[in-house]
């Protein structure tokens, strides 16, 4: 049995070196226009490990080795019995750190020693279930096998086995316990409990004969135990007077395994939430029959593509109700560059463009993207202007704002970068709107970057060999029906509009029916 | 006993519904500033003010009330907020005392006597006030409220009250079993009877002590509801008539509360405003009028935020639809949010941030303004704008006013007028009043062809130097905007800006 058990470092890491080193910059302006954020807010959102978990699924890690290393864990995961295992062992975890969490608010003395107990002996069951439930699993990724090693080490070391043994004695002592309390006024006397007979019993018998049929239920509902004020408080202290064995073998064992949480393993489990928080987010998206993929990563060819692709905080949001999920596919050779999209609205194109980034920044943090199979490119910068709501706070107006931020953008944009916008200038002119479209496409032309642009301006589809033209589809017969399918084909200048007024019911002559005069 | 300062005879119902589209107005004409400047982080304040201002009324008689019991709170503002005070502080000491959620029903008693102690006490200080103030007031609503006070609080009432709180007791003394929870916290209470008997050694000393005592200090107001507690886990009191009672006396409280903190709201604006606008009394007239006439007129939201605020001088009356157009950043929003705040300040009795404000009573108001993109996702922008617009349609009617600002823009300037003017001819002919900002000149240029005599025609303004002065003023649309200008002056990205940009007046040429 040896005395400390081995190392372990991360499992999100290659090695601690890596941890540090990649450390967020980036300006966060895009995830909303994305809705970034609401894919992290519904992968982190009520984890315990909230804050980690969003820093983590917005750190963009653009170093290939890393992803790869977080390749190999998902993988891994992929198989049902160990996800389930870790799942367990998570929940497991969360508990014991929400026990220490909450003694650290604890008066008593006494009761801050059973909840540690308590913590301990979850601990203690989480650790050797996990550990006699890996040594046998197939597990291939350079994370977790580092783990299983670690892990078997610890398991078997002195140090475990004492806390182990030592909490189960703890436990049975205190199972024992029984005492009494006798409340006149505001004086309380605690004693040992010898066996008097059950007075609300008695009660009943005495009142049972008055019984008739259903009557109301005036009785305050107690759930479980009140909890400890500082009179229960008072109440412990003499009862751990009455049974000092228990209590004083108790106080020991807190002295000795204070500190009984392994660094390590408690590092293997925050990491472990990664995979965990992302993996159950798409479990419901991949069971309605949507694909995910591990995408192959480039830092320098732009040549990508995406097969059955889609946007997934829309899909998280109609998988539930069983709506179907349209699927889109994409793919640009040299010397494509540019993505432009036209067509009838409500077809799609802004759930296209959304989906280009969301898949960009998927890639950059190792997680599995939506689509069958895909080809990414590892951008220095992703970065998207999409309409907003005018705000009273900015008096400058809206056009300008809008100028503003795209000069902005494309200020800060280099060649590796992603730029994606979506209906810009709609608050302005026809032809002020197509002299800025073109000034835009213009620069990015010029910069050579991935782009995707959604326009009402047909013209800008055409602008040249690095751009292509992409279209949201529609249903001939039905005009108003949308397929959200979105293609590559020349723009066509129709945008359905009137047909949408007349499914919404607002044309004139709708209009004259529906309001009640 | 009433409170009566909303409506003659008619309580405020704060329970009642807004209007479908209320979030529509909160969220377009800003109303979340004014609201808060009303309640001065007050979140009581801030929801009266909220309720009472989306609730319009529709009857210029009411309006006027209102009107009146406000000038009076405006010429004493000292008395009212004392009286608001009494009843803020009465439901104050309750929430202090006790709530219908203590899971103790010892507790639940001894908190019914003490609320009505302390009622009664607030109850007595509201006569005080009606004593040493009756005669200030010339309103119809405040001077029926004064009588009341003195009429129904008189002395033998107050005597009554004192007498019977004098009856209520409630002691126990228990003994029960208990175990260790988890965290050694005691569980599974269970009553027990008899007396545990000790040994003779422990009693002459020499035994191990089987039992320990002590007593919680008698202001130990934790201590004893933590024994309270454990004392009723094994009981079950039946106590709430008391209760009841004092729940009668509460509701008043919180009537005059909330109708005297919707004049307080409105005084704490009055103090905000009245020094960065002008301030009136609207005139309102019946609902089928074809009235709007201001001068003066200031978003109050804006003036509240910053200095320098332009009014503007707008006679529409006889006009059923206003088009604004002009300049981006020109005033055109601004513009319109005033004529929509000023129209609810008016239908819910209070004042106006204007010179001078005349204008018909509308059955309702209603916005559609520019969005962010649908959070949602699944209906594209244009789509949702119609969705909104098909949710007005069901709410609207005759005689209602329809704010547009920028409306059907989400797609190109033909097919975005096409539709505007669907929507609007169907509107007008529905008698429904129409505001509409818009950059699209298809659109203006077709009502200024067509229907010229019952529309006005508002421009924002560029002067020469490219500054703006948002103040609108009556003119025909223009079949320019000036994006152009806007990407040359802030410098563009192409690299253009040095040779292409004019200097304007106030900044340096480039170099």
């Amino acid at each position: 049995m040896a005395d400390r058990p081995g190392e372990f470092s991360s499992l999100l890491f290659v090695d601690a070196a890596g941890r540090s080193c990649a450390e967020d910059h980036a300006d966060r302006a895009f995830v909303s226009d994305l809705h970034l954020d609401q894919i992290v807010d519904a992968v982190a959102g009520d984890r315990e490990e909230c804050d980690l978990l969003t820093g983590l699924f917005y750190q963009r890690v653009l170093d290939i080795g890393t992803l790869q290393y977080r390749h190999e864990v998902f993988r891994d995961l992929e198989d049902p019995g160990l996800f389930e295992m870790a799942e367990r062992f998570a929940e497991q975890m969360r508990q014991v750190r929400s026990h220490l969490f909450q003694l650290q608010k604890m008066q008593a003395r006494q009761q801050r020693e059973g909840w540690f107990l308590d913590a301990a002996a979850i601990y203690c069951e989480a650790v050797r279930s996990l550990a006699s439930s890996l040594a046998s699993w197939p597990i291939t990724s350079r994370g977790l096998l580092a783990f299983r090693d670690f892990l078997a080490s610890y398991v078997a070391s002195a140090e475990f086995a004492g806390l182990a043994s030592d909490t189960a004695a703890r436990k049975a002592d205190l199972a024992q316990v029984m005492y009494q309390i006798r409340i006149k006024g505001l004086r309380v006397e605690v004693s040992r409990y010898h066996g008097e007979a059950d007075y609300t019993a008695e009660i009943e018998k005495t009142f049972e004969r008055f019984q008739q049929g259903a009557v109301k239920d005036y009785r305050i509902k107690y759930r479980g135990s009140p909890g400890m004020s500082h009179v229960g408080a008072q109440i412990i202290d003499l009862v751990a007077r009455l049974f000092s064995e228990e209590f004083s073998a108790l106080a020991d064992y807190c002295r000795r395994y204070a500190a009984f949480l392994d660094p390590a393993v408690r590092q293997f489990e925050r990491d472990l939430q990664f995979y965990l928080a992302y993996l159950d987010y798409i479990k419901p998206m991949r069971s309605a029959g949507l694909s995910f993929c591990l995408p192959e990563l480039t830092a320098d060819s732009k040549e990508i593509f995406a097969s059955d692709t889609f946007d997934l905080a829309l899909a998280a949001k109609l998988v539930p109700r069983g709506a179907p999920v349209v699927c889109n596919e994409f793919h640009l050779s040299d010397p494509e560059r540019i993505v432009v999209i036209s067509g009838p609205n409500q077809g799609g194109k802004t759930t296209f463009a959304r989906t280009f980034g969301q898949l960009h920044h998927l890639a950059s943090t190792g997680c599995p993207v939506p689509g069958s199979a895909a080809r990414l490119f590892l951008a220095d910068q992703i970065l998207a202007h999409f309409e907003r709501e005018e705000d009273i706070a900015n008096l400058s107006g809206k056009l300008e704002d809008d100028l503003i931020r795209i000069q902005k953008i494309l200020l800060t944009s280099t060649p590796s970068s992603i730029v994606i916008m979506n209906e810009i200038f709609t608050s302005t002119t026809l032809s002020d709107a197509r002299f800025l479209g073109g000034k835009v496409l213009e620069k990015v032309i010029e910069l050579d970057l991935l782009c995707v642009y959604v326009t009402f301006i047909d013209e800008l589809a055409s602008l040249g060999p690095s751009v292509v033209s992409m279209a949201s589809t529609i249903v001939p017969d039905n005009p108003a029906e949308r397929t959200y399918k979105v293609v590559r084909k020349p723009a066509d200048g129709l945008a359905y509009a009137l047909a949408l007024a007349g499914k919404r019911r607002v044309t004139y002559g709708q209009l004259k029916g529906r309001i009640l005069t | 006993m009433k409170a009566y300062l909303l409506y003659p005879q008619q309580d405020f119902d704060s329970a009642g519904d807004l209007p479908p589209n209320h979030g529509d107005l909160i969220q377009d004409l800003e109303l979340n500033t004014l609201l808060g400047a009303m309640a001065l982080g007050d979140k009581f304040l801030f929801d009266v003010a909220r309720k009472v201002m989306l609730r319009s009324l529709c009857d210029p008689e009411v309006i006027l009330y209102r009107q009146r019991v406000l000038a009076d709170c405006i010429a004493e503002p000292d008395i009212i907020r004392e009286m608001y005070a009494i009843a803020v502080g009465a439901l104050q000491d309750k929430r202090g005392l006790w709530g219908y959620s203590s899971p103790y029903p010892a507790s639940i008693l001894s908190g019914a006597v003490r609320q009505l102690e302390v009622f009664i006490v607030r109850l007595r200080e509201l006569r005080q006030v009606a004593d040493s103030h009756s005669g200030r007031f010339r309103s119809a609503g405040l001077t029926t409220l004064f009588r009341a006070l003195q009429q129904e609080l008189d002395d033998d009432y107050f005597e009554t009250l004192d007498r019977h709180l004098k009856q209520l007791r409630f002691r126990s003394g228990e003994l029960m079993s208990v175990q260790l929870d988890r965290d050694n916290s005691g569980i599974g209470y269970v009553l027990r009877s008899g007396d545990a008997r000790r040994g003779w050694k422990e009693r002459v000393g020499i035994g191990p002590r089987t039992s320990y005592s002590f007593t919680v200090p008698p202001r130990d107001e934790a201590g004893a509801e933590a024994l309270s507690e454990m004392t009723n886990r094994g009981i079950n009191l039946v106590a709430n008539a008391t209760a009841q009672s004092a729940d009668h006396v509460s509701s008043y409280f919180t009537m005059l509360r909330a109708e005297l903190g919707f004049y307080v709201s409105c005084l704490n604006l009055h103090d905000q405003l009245v020094a960065r606008s002008p301030v009136t009394f609207p005139v309102p007239s019946a609902v089928g009028t074809q009235e709007l006439c201001c001068a003066d007129l200031r978003d109050a939201c804006l003036a509240l935020r910053i200095d320098g605020v332009v009014g503007n001088d707008v006679d529409a009356d006889g006009k059923s639809l206003v088009i604004i157009t002009g300049a981006n950043s020109g005033g055109k929003s601004t513009f319109l949010r005033s004529a929509g705040l000023a129209q609810l300040m008016m239908q819910c009795g209070m004042f106006v941030a204007a010179g001078s404000f005349r204008a018909s009573v509308c059955k309702g108001v209603f916005t559609h303004f520019i969005r962010e993109e649908d959070a949602s996702m699944i209906s594209g922008r244009l789509d949702e704008e119609l969705g909104r617009m098909s949710d007005i349609a069901d709410q609207i009617s005759p005689h209602c006013l329809m704010l547009f600002n920028e409306s059907f823009a989400a797609t190109n300037e033909r097919e975005g007028s096409e539709i505007g003017r669907q929507v609007a001819r169907a509107l007008l002919e529905a008698g429904i009043r129409v505001l509409f900002v818009t950059h699209q000149f298809d659109f203006a240029d077709s009502f200024h062809r067509g229907q010229a005599y019952s529309t006005l025609f508002l421009r924002a303004p560029r002067q020469p130097d490219g500054q703006r002065n948002f103040k609108l003023a009556v003119a025909e649309p223009l079949p320019t905007s000036y994006g152009v200008d806007l990407y040359y002056r802030i410098g563009g990205w192409m690299g253009e800006h040095e040779s292409e940009t004019q200097a304007t007046p106030g900044s340096f040429p480039a170099t």
